[in-house]
């Protein structure tokens, strides 16, 4: 008699029973750090990258606007554009586009709008100059360039 | 007689999740609202219309050119974007030491111009070079790092010890007037390398 004979019962499988709720998890992480893509960009995106970055607080009053080389070259060339919501637009319609924005805005908050400007690298100062001048006249001063996080070594 | 409980499948909750994480992942962006943070000058209309004469000793000129070639203080300039940093501590801190550079830190004027040729890229490097002397020397006055100097300014009022040392970091008087003003001026690009 084996008295002291052990049984292996070691079950051999994973217990997936919780890997719905792990899911779940991640998702509603996502779901809660992430926001929905509002526009489909149609210009080049490539951000610089800067050291003294500063994270905006109150997102509600942030406008974007974006500069770059379109993507569909064939169709719009290859000179940078200015895109807005989805539509290219021409630096004299800045302010137009300033006031339409500022309108959705709570009246309070008006004047302390700004503009996150998300500037391709390959785009060139002169445009982006003529579109500061603009936001001046707009009187929308305050202005983010996007960039990313450079790693400093 | 023991009855059959009735279950509901679950095997296939995990896909179904999963799909949904996808979903997700694909169709939403992480908020990346970073970047440098300036404050543009007010209209040219609303500005007066005569020039007011700055000594040459309070500006420290930053020039870039069509190829992205740096002038600094009228000098060609080889080195490191963290040279340019420390040079112009030193010159903001000058405090009318050496007579060729500023007079005080209020009176202390940074002044970047660039071509319409200039790329971007090169633009945001240089912006950033002077933007990282201010924050270290605010930061430096706080006695905090720059990356919590960095968080403080960005929004200033959201505790009575980070409004202390946001004004402590910019040397606010009694009266409210900043002592270290950020003082960087971008004036007009030139049209050499026009587009």
């Amino acid at each position: 008699m084996s008295k002291f004979k052990k049984k292996v019962k070691t079950k051999q499988e994973i217990p997936t029973s919780s890997m719905p709720d792990v899911v779940f998890m991640l998702l509603f992480f996502f779901m809660v750090t992430t926001k929905m893509r509002e526009t489909s960009i149609n210009v080049e995106q490539k951000m610089p990258q800067a050291t003294q970055l500063k994270k905006l607080v109150k997102k509600s009053l942030i406008s974007y606007m974006y500069i770059g080389a379109p993507k569909k070259a064939e169709q719009f060339g290859k000179e940078p554009k200015i895109q807005v919501n989805d539509v290219f637009i021409e630096a004299k319609n800045i302010v137009q586009w300033v006031n339409s924005e500022k309108s959705k805005l709570d009246e309070v908050d008006r004047d302390a709008i700004t503009v996150s400007l998300k500037v391709d690298v390959d785009s060139k100062r002169g445009l982006i100059s003529d579109v500061e001048t603009e936001l001046r006249k707009a009187n929308a001063r305050r202005v983010l360039y996007s960039a990313n996080q450079k790693l400093e070594l | 007689m023991a009855r059959s409980t009735p279950d509901i499948p679950n095997s296939s909750m995990a896909d179904i999740a999963f799909l949904l994480l996808t979903f997700f992942l694909m169709t939403t962006t992480v908020a990346s609202d970073k970047g440098l943070l300036i404050l543009l000058p007010p209209p040219p209309e609303a500005l007066p219309p005569e020039d007011i004469e700055i000594p040459e000793r309070n500006i420290f000129k930053i020039q870039i050119n069509s190829s992205d070639k740096l002038l600094v203080e009228s000098d060609p300039w080889f080195s490191t974007n963290r040279e340019l940093t420390d040079q112009i501590k030193i010159f903001i801190l000058n405090d009318g030491r050496d007579p060729t550079s500023s007079d005080s830190p209020l009176k202390a004027i940074v002044s970047l111009k660039a071509d319409r040729g200039t790329t971007h890229k090169k633009f945001i490097e240089v912006l950033d070079a002077c933007q990282a002397a201010y924050h270290e020397i605010y930061a430096n006055r706080a006695g905090v790092t720059v990356a919590q100097w960095r968080e403080i300014s960005s929004d200033p009022n959201s505790s009575p010890e980070a409004r202390q040392q946001y004004d402590r970091g910019r040397d606010v008087g009694p009266d409210g007037a900043v002592g270290i003003p950020m003082a960087l001026s971008i004036a007009e690009p030139s049209k050499v390398g026009g587009s």
